[in-house]
């Protein structure tokens, strides 16, 4: 069956509805996919705002603009945003859009499921942003919430705890609907040893988030009942014990990780065949390294706790597991490269955020590797190394992937080419700040600052002040990015072609449909060769 | 405007701070055999990522400036290659081993503190508060805390248009310091009063959390005398930037008159306390005491005003406690509440009690009028 005949069906009643009530009560894949990726956005911006915050006042040494505790806050509520607010929701509409697409599937299985999984979301970020201007201030503790410290939190704590239990039950809701929609709606002939990488990336990420989010849930209830309801989980004058929340968050913690970091690997495993024209290299080598991170990711979880005085047995089994993830990881971005190889590449935008993310990815891997290793990680911990470590990873890497994403698909999505030129500004705009934002804190952290300090000695202050300007313009870089957006969505711009890149019919069947694609799509399933 | 003023101030930085630069870009090799062999195993596996990094990027490159549509390349079809994929996952779990094996033998040298010779020559016991250390030598009667220097605190605040540069070792320096002996055996004990937080002196190769309600260890042999500075790791709340380390290594010698010193000054503020505790003071001297007790011990919760953080920490203006009976105000001071509100009567004399529980009633926006003398607090135990 051809596109064309899957989209010129019968049912021209069934176009969206109109105003806002389209938005409200919208069941179709595409439409939540698209509210998603604006919720993200809007996230991503209030998270960097935050950021900013923090990078402005760690412009020099001394307290020039916030109190110390307003600080804290700005930290922890940045990592939440970008976190639950930014990433998730992100490849979550990323998914909504893309896999019954991919799959050939007229929608996700559990249509209904899925604008509730979307519509809880505001309520969630609305209830943690009011935390702000409660009594005692927002949520304060850092994003991991260690208590006994977290308890010290005002009135933002009960909030803060139901508003994680809101995105959690979110996630855990949209990812039932990926799986059940992977495993029931794909088009005959799509075994699963053809699925794109997107979507089995998303499918283990699926399959993490619904292990772990429930984790997550009990482990923030039992600090409310710690606070309110005299229980002592985490007391140890009551016989509980402060690190026992350290095992059971980052029993949570280290696949969260994961599942910020797969999808991004599905797109990257997308972008970079169709710009170098030539099939994906090691297809299956993929899939199964992405299935052994996903089973390492749950067995590695006590390498953020080095330092809390594990016996030695701990510390070296946690030391082994963690570096054993470096093979599967070694094998992406090996493959990612032997793709590249011999192909005939053009750079695109998507094609440059996508190498960026080849390079630097590797850079926050390597750095990952050092600190696996618990003697070392004595010395690393809870510094700046860390912080530029994980920067490395999720912002040229999930975050790149996600611009990647977007300008590959926004055509599709829009029927717009987005502009090249600007495209290509957004790109080195960002991809030279973000290196000048997080380079010198490795410097930072090996010098010996602690993360998550409002004030620092002045032989800090150098790089310091090189951080905070990268920091500003990267966040300035990305109002281009919004702007481009904003313009394909006006319907400005060269319109698409169906095909959209040279070539990338062979890469997927959302390029066989056209652009944009009709409100239903595969309503006949396409015929998988 | 403010945007444009603060471009200006960024590019005014940047040109001036050259001169001022006094930065370090790796770890340090430290001052005990531990750090130096920290320091070791991480430019090795510092040198294994950047050798694989050197590879990688390579082949990265060459890819990138020669197989590309614009040289007329006609793309390569293959997309497998079984012998390669075996390879390039079998290779690494090697490269993996070689950093193993080294990581493990220093692990074992950190946790293996009985194959230095000798017995430990010296217990101390660190206790993590919000936020200063507490410096106990076990078996020789010292006891003391060790805050944030004055001058430091005075510039770290909000505002204080003081620069920093020119503050000795700004936020890095203390009132007490850590005073140890070079060439011996010294063993910490960890332990938190409030909430965790973490000890951390760079030159010694390691940090560890103080964790309330547990005891973690760790032991170092420092090798040369000298003042070794570091700061608390773990974020323990408002002032967690605030609590610095500083521990001064001296040769025996000087250390042992650095203890004799302690000691006799240690027996006379017991001796001073004892006298105190029977003392009867007047109104005003017990507030006077007092505001200096609650400002050092109090106001970092309870706030300089006295207003406390709602939802968090009470307010001791117009609180009920503080204008209920006296003596269950005494007594939530000395045995504490909950898991925030420590017992003050491990920490404070009986004198500084009844000082900031008289200063609390009469100050602060409270007028309750009256006081209570150290001989009337309720019963110690
Ligand atoms: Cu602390």
């Amino acid at each position: 069956m051809s596109a064309a005949a899957a989209t010129h069906d019968e049912h021209h009643d069934h176009g969206p509805a109109r105003g806002l009530m389209r938005w409200v009560f919208t069941t179709n894949h595409k439409d939540i996919g698209t509210l998603y990726l604006i919720t993200a956005l809007i996230m991503f911006m209030v998270g960097g705002a935050m950021a900013l915050v923090i990078r402005a006042e760690l412009f020099q040494p001394g307290l020039q603009l916030v109190d110390p505790m307003f600080f804290n806050s700005m930290a922890t509520l940045h990592a939440l945003i970008m976190i639950f607010g930014g990433v998730m929701p992100a490849f979550t509409g990323l998914a909504n859009w893309m896999i019954p697409i991919m799959i050939g599937a007229p929608d996700m299985a559990l249509p209904r499921l899925n604008n509730w999984s979307f519509w809880l979301l505001p309520f969630g970020f609305v209830l943690l942003a009011s935390t702000l201007f409660m009594e005692g201030g927002g949520p304060a503790a850092g994003w991991t919430m260690y208590p006994p410290l977290v308890l010290q939190t005002g009135a933002a704590l009960p909030f803060t705890i139901f508003s994680i239990h809101i995105l959690g039950i979110s996630s855990i809701l949209a990812s039932i609907n990926i799986i059940v929609t992977v495993f029931n709606m794909r088009a005959p002939g799509m075994s699963l040893m053809k699925l794109p990488l997107f979507v089995w990336t998303w499918i283990i990420t699926a399959f993490l988030m619904i292990a772990i989010m429930p984790v997550l849930a009990g482990t923030v209830t039992m600090l409310l009942t710690d606070k309110f309801f005299g229980t002592s989980f985490f007391n140890a004058a009551g016989g509980g014990d402060p690190v026992l929340y350290q095992h059971l968050f980052w029993f949570f913690g280290h696949p969260e990780v994961y599942v910020l970091i797969l999808p991004s690997f599905g797109v990257i495993s997308q972008v970079i065949p169709t710009f170098a024209r030539k099939p994906l290299f090691g297809y299956s080598s993929m899939v199964y390294a992405t299935a052994s991170i996903g089973f390492l990711s749950f067995i590695v979880w006590a390498h953020h706790q080095y330092t809390v005085g594990m016996p030695i047995e701990g510390e070296l089994f946690f030391t082994y597991a963690t570096m054993l993830i470096a093979v599967p990881t070694g094998v992406k971005v090996f493959n990612w490269v032997s793709t590249m190889w011999k192909g005939a590449m053009t750079f695109e935008t998507p094609m440059l955020f996508a190498i960026a993310f080849v390079v630097l990815f590797t850079m926050g891997g390597f750095t990952g590797l050092m600190m696996s290793i618990s003697p070392a990680d004595l010395q690393y911990h809870d510094t700046y190394f860390i912080v530029a470590h994980f920067h490395y990873v999720l912002v040229p890497g999930a975050v790149f992937a996600l611009f990647a994403a977007t300008y590959y698909w926004l055509p599709k999505w829009t029927g717009r080419m987005y502009d090249e030129r600007l495209g290509q500004l957004h790109f080195w705009l960002t991809a030279i700040s973000v290196n000048v934002t997080f380079f010198p804190q490795h410097f930072l952290g090996l010098a010996g600052m602690p993360r998550r300090i409002a004030d620092y000695a002045v032989q800090f202050a150098e790089f310091n002040a090189w951080s905070t300007v990268g920091a500003f313009v990267f966040g300035f870089a990305q109002l281009i990015f919004v702007y481009v957006i904003i313009k394909a969505i006006r319907g400005e711009g060269e319109k698409a072609n169906d095909e959209v890149w040279e070539g990338a019919r062979e890469h997927g069947l959302e390029w066989t449909l056209p652009s944009p694609p009709p409100y239903h799509t595969w309503e006949t399933a396409p015929e998988i060769h | 405007m403010k945007i444009f003023k603060l471009l200006l101030a960024v590019l005014g930085w940047v040109l001036s701070s050259r001169a001022r630069a006094d930065y370090t870009l790796n770890l340090t090799e430290g001052v005990t055999k531990l750090s130096h062999d920290v320091h070791d195993l991480h430019m090795l596996i510092l040198w294994i990522c950047v050798g694989i990094g050197i590879l990688v990027y390579s082949l990265l490159i060459y890819s990138i400036i020669h197989h590309r549509k614009s040289k007329g390349v006609v793309p390569a079809q293959f997309h497998e290659n079984t012998k390669l994929e075996i390879l390039w996952t079998v290779i690494p779990f090697l490269i993996l081993l070689s950093m193993a094996i080294p990581a493990t033998k220093v692990m074992i040298e950190i946790y293996n503190s009985d194959t230095m010779p000798g017995p430990t020559d010296l217990t101390v016991k660190v206790t993590g508060y919000q936020w200063k250390w507490r410096y106990e030598y076990l078996g020789e009667g010292i006891d003391f805390f060790s805050n944030l220097d004055a001058k430091s605190n005075e510039a770290r605040q909000l505002g204080a248009n003081i620069d920093p540069a020119k503050v000795d070792n700004y936020l890095l320096n203390v009132d007490n310091p850590l005073v140890i002996p070079v060439n011996k055996k010294i063993r910490f004990l960890f332990t938190g009063a409030d909430v965790i937080h973490s000890w951390w002196v760079p030159d010694f190769g390691w940090k560890k959390d103080t964790i309330p309600g547990f005891i973690t260890d760790g032991w170092v042999k420092v090798e040369k005398p000298g003042i070794y500075r570091g700061q608390c790791t773990e974020l323990c709340g408002r002032d967690h930037a605030f609590m610095p380390i500083v521990v001064i290594a001296k040769p025996e010698a000087e250390y042992q008159q650095w203890l004799a010193e302690q000691k006799s000054k240690g027996e006379a503020a017991t001796a001073q306390a004892k006298a105190e505790a029977v003392k009867t003071f007047t109104k005003d001297e017990l507030i006077a005491k007092g505001q200096e007790v609650y400002n050092a011990n109090c106001a970092s919760c309870h706030q300089p005003n006295g207003e406390g953080i709602p939802g968090a920490f009470p307010a001791i203006t117009n609180s009920p406690v503080v204008n209920g009976p006296i003596e269950e105000h005494a007594r939530l001071v000395l045995k504490g509440k909950g898991q925030l509100m420590p017992p003050f009567e491990a920490v404070l004399k009986p004198a500084e009690i009844a000082a900031v529980v008289t200063y609390q009633r009469n100050a602060l926006g409270n007028s309750k009028g009256d006081l209570i003398q150290p001989a009337e607090l309720p019963a110690q135990n």
